[in-house]
């Protein structure tokens, strides 16, 4: 038990040495960025005058360093500083919608990973009879479809013809939870159908591998029922491969959403980072881009530690 | 000559940079327009009503925005500005400028000094009454090298602001101008209250702010206290931004909002055969421009350039670029729906012997002529190109069309190549397109035809307070470009809106969409 915590920790360890190589490079990115800061702030309209006035509010004559730690330190403690758009403090600019991104991501995970890992499973099960083909066909057909179609014909068909849902996901703030769902059911759907097709094909293939092992073989040969197979012997030892895929699934719903976003007017976390960009305003795109790191790195090192826990082998380590 | 060219940097700086601007009024499809409407449209009907809600799909809006007028762009930006505020001047239905928060203005007989007299009794939100001083602190704002306000262009030609007495401000001008009051409809110019956050929101319009998610929903609650009599009508007014065109169309299907900015030429078709729908069309000043270097040969040759104008077809452009939401150009850049419109010029049509002749005329031999493109100026301009190529094949000219990548189009292709596509949104008053990129010292001339006596003119013009005298001038420069500019202008673009059952006195002006961006203030509900 010491072993796996001593693993955990050393994972936990390199996460965060991850993070801080990526804030290193967010901050050398934007250092990158053609051109001086302060006038690519400033643009066209750039005076020689306006120019040095924001360089000295920014300190951009400190070296590189000096303002490379006056970040990581404010980011440490949580404040991402000002944009410069707005002049709003970034955390109340981005946490809002940090909120609706999570909030639109988990509500599309709730409904797609069992799915996905029920019909994965049951495709593996009923492998090449017509249940697998169908589903087969079904979601590959979904996942070969751009996001931003899928969700114009959810709209077409549940928006305006049916009348079911909202066509855009407009919330407002005195909104309930049920009406909150309500608003996000097509964008979530649309969700759903893009990364199922993904989870599902990787569960049944990593059972389907697992269920050709000799020692499944030997369990039915001893007559042991197909549902125990899979369930008791199959399901725990392809955990690993299917918590990768769950994971970087759950990571796209976080990180990849722009277009259904943009689609169904939801103001999520990808609206913010492409506003920002357009806009230059370089502390928001740093921000947004931890975030994001943030997000990739969690999640992956979640999925590690599943697999690791799953797999005895990968805890024993030669 | 050094007065112009600092009306001309007055012109660059600010808001009215162009790539920024162009980009943005096309987008909007703003500009001069007239309310031109679609069969069976619905007019303004009865009297207002007071009373429920809409939600207003527009474009433009970004997390970053906020309620700081001086720093407006989009659409979304300038519909908040005129929900809680309001200008000395309106643009005016018809084209002219209506008193607002001004309720009368006299210039000098040089067209220097401006006086304009404020309507009294007029209240901000929080109860403080507006005189002289607030209007010269607003004004203050968008003056100096640092202002970063988008009328910091215009406001440069101010030389001074004074108050006389609590309701009179005077403006004086470093040169005549006898657009001033047009200049003040700008909607950077929005009215603030002396020493206030310009981000506060708070005005003398129509609507309270109660709500503000940047880019996302603005809310505003009707002012009871407001000064005009018939207008903000509504009980409260919402603004969703909706960038895609597709998501504003479902929406304005499904009920969520009941104005829509920006109809896709695409389906406004279709979305005119839905019940209860009303689309809305008019002319813009924004337009479409192939460019000729008169510096450059062989386009230093009037003929050579006369050929290349006779040689394209402008009804099939427009038909199947803009798919006829548009106007056919007649290579001078100012709109039919600008009072300054020379109405008795010829248009020059489609004529492939005239062409011809003229080519000949210059020397030309059949020889490739290089004609750079690419989609940044608009979408759809490498097509426009290749259309204008199979017209001018048939009067034995061979356009070599040149597909230029769309990144750095304005730094590498605009103004450096001798004949490119180009794009330019409508601009408030002739004078400004004109001065912008037809006088010799403009920056932005990017013909690069210099002709004194049009610069001369042109200055003259800005300062004739005589109005029949002014319009033959404008008639006289418009000619001067049609018959010897280096532009080839085949079209005008028209902006389209649509609106929902119900929703009455939706007029378009012939400035910017949705009413002049007024919407929130001239609509009632009825039906």
């Amino acid at each position: 038990m010491a072993d796996l915590w001593r693993l955990i920790g050393k994972r936990l360890l390199l996460g965060l040495l991850t993070l801080f190589a990526v804030s290193v490079l967010v901050f050398i990115g934007t250092e990158l960025l053609p051109g001086d800061l302060a006038e690519v702030i400033l643009g066209q309209s750039a005076t020689p005058e306006a120019v040095a006035a924001i360089r000295a509010k920014l300190n951009l004559g400190d070296p590189a360093i000096v303002r490379y730690w006056r970040w990581f330190s404010g980011v440490l403690v949580g404040d991402f500083g000002n944009s410069l758009a707005s002049g709003r403090p970034i955390v109340t600019v981005l946490l809002p919608r940090l909120q609706a991104t999570l909030f639109l991501a988990a509500t599309a995970a709730v409904i797609a990973v069992p799915l996905a890992i029920g019909l994965g499973l049951l495709s593996a099960l009923w492998r090449d009879r017509t249940f697998d083909k169908t589903t087969s066909a079904a979601t590959l057909a979904a996942i070969s479809m751009p996001e931003f179609f899928i969700g114009y014909l959810l709209v077409y068909v549940f928006a305006v013809q049916l009348g079911w849902f909202p066509a855009i996901s407009r919330i407002s703030p005195s909104a309930g939870f049920g009406q909150k769902l309500w608003a996000i059911a097509l964008p979530a759907l649309t969700l759903t159908l893009v990364t199922t097709g993904h989870m599902m094909r990787m569960t049944r293939a990593a059972v389907v591998q697992v269920l050709s092992a000799p020692y499944i073989e030997m369990a039915e040969l001893k007559g042991t029922p197909r549902r125990a197979i899979i369930f008791r012997h199959a399901l725990p030892n392809a955990i690993g491969p299917i918590a990768n895929v769950v994971v970087l699934n759950l990571a796209f719903l976080v990180v990849g959403v722009i277009l259904v976003e943009v689609v169904f007017v939801y103001p999520g976390m990808g609206q913010l980072m492409v506003d920002a960009v357009s806009k230059r305003d370089i502390p928001l795109i740093q921000a947004c881009a931890i975030v994001f790191a943030i997000t990739y790195v969690g999640l992956n090192m979640l999925a590690d530690i599943v697999s690791i826990l799953a797999n005895p082998r990968l805890r024993h380590p030669r | 000559m050094s007065a112009f060219s600092g009306y001309d940097r007055a012109l660059r700086r600010g808001g009215l940079d162009r790539r920024g601007f162009g980009k943005l009024t096309a987008m909007l499809g703003a500009g001069a327009a007239i309310g031109a409407m679609l069969p069976g449209m619905a007019r303004a009907q009865g009297e207002p009503k007071k009373g429920g809600t809409v939600a207003i799909g527009a474009t433009g809006g970004a997390t970053t925005d906020t309620l700081n007028p001086l720093l407006a762009t989009a659409s979304i930006h300038q519909l908040t500005s005129f929900m809680w505020g309001n200008c000395l001047v309106e643009y005016g239905t018809d084209g002219s400028a209506v008193p607002e928060l001004a309720e009368s203005w006299e210039p000098s007989p040089d067209a220097k000094t401006w006086r304009f007299n404020l309507r009294k009794g007029v209240t901000f939100h929080d109860g403080k009454e507006l005189d002289a001083e607030d209007v010269i602190w607003t004004l203050n704002q968008s003056r100096g090298e640092d202002s970063q306000s988008g009328a910091a262009g215009i406001m440069t030609q101010v030389k001074d602001l004074r108050a006389d007495g609590k309701h009179v401000v005077v403006v004086e001008l470093e040169e005549g101008n006898a657009d001033l009051p047009y200049l003040m409809t700008d909607y950077h110019l929005v009215i603030m209250q002396k020493d206030s956050d310009p981000a506060s929101g708070i005005g003398t319009g129509g609507y309270k702010i109660t709500e503000f998610d940047p880019g996302v929903r603005i809310f505003g609650e009707r002012n009871e206290n407001y000064f005009k009599t018939g207008r903000a009508n509504l009980d409260s007014v919402e603004i969703v931004g909706i960038a895609d065109p597709a998501a504003r169309t479902a929406a304005l299907q499904t009920g969520q909002i009941q104005i829509m900015e920006r109809v896709d030429p695409k389906t406004v078709d279709l979305l005119s055969k839905m019940p209860g729908v009303t689309i809305h069309r008019a002319a813009g000043g924004g337009h479409y421009s192939m460019v000729m270097r008169c510096d450059t040969a062989p386009f230093d040759n009037n003929d050579f350039r006369l050929g290349l104008k006779y040689a394209a077809n402008r009804e099939d452009i427009l038909a199947k670029i803009l798919r006829g939401l548009g106007r056919v150009g007649n290579d001078q850049p100012i709109p039919v729906t600008d009072p300054f419109f020379a109405t008795d010029l010829p248009q020059r049509t489609y004529d492939p012997d005239k062409a011809k002749f003229h080519m000949k005329k210059a020397g030309y031999g059949g020889e490739k002529i290089p004609f750079s493109t690419s989609d940044a100026p608009f979408a759809g301009a490498v097509d426009a190109a290749v259309l204008y190529q199979q017209h001018a094949a048939a009067a034995g000219i061979n356009i070599d069309v040149i597909r230029e990548p769309a990144d750095g189009y304005w730094n590498d292709v605009w103004m450096k190549k001798p004949f490119c596509f180009t794009f330019w949104g409508g601009r408030p008053t002739a004078d400004m397109m004109m001065s912008i990129a037809y006088h010799s010292k403009a920056a932005w001339n990017e013909s690069y035809w210099f002709r004194p006596e049009f610069d001369k003119l042109l200055v003259q013009a800005r300062a004739e307070l005589d109005r029949p005298k002014r319009a033959q001038m404008y008639a006289e420069l418009q000619r001067m470009i049609n018959e010897d500019g280096g532009e080839l202008i085949p079209m005008f673009n028209d902006f389209v809106d649509a609106t929902t059952a119900g929703v009455q006195n939706f007029e378009l002006t012939p400035q910017l969409g949705l009413c002049g961006m007024r919407a929130p203030e001239r609509v009632w509900l009825d039906g």
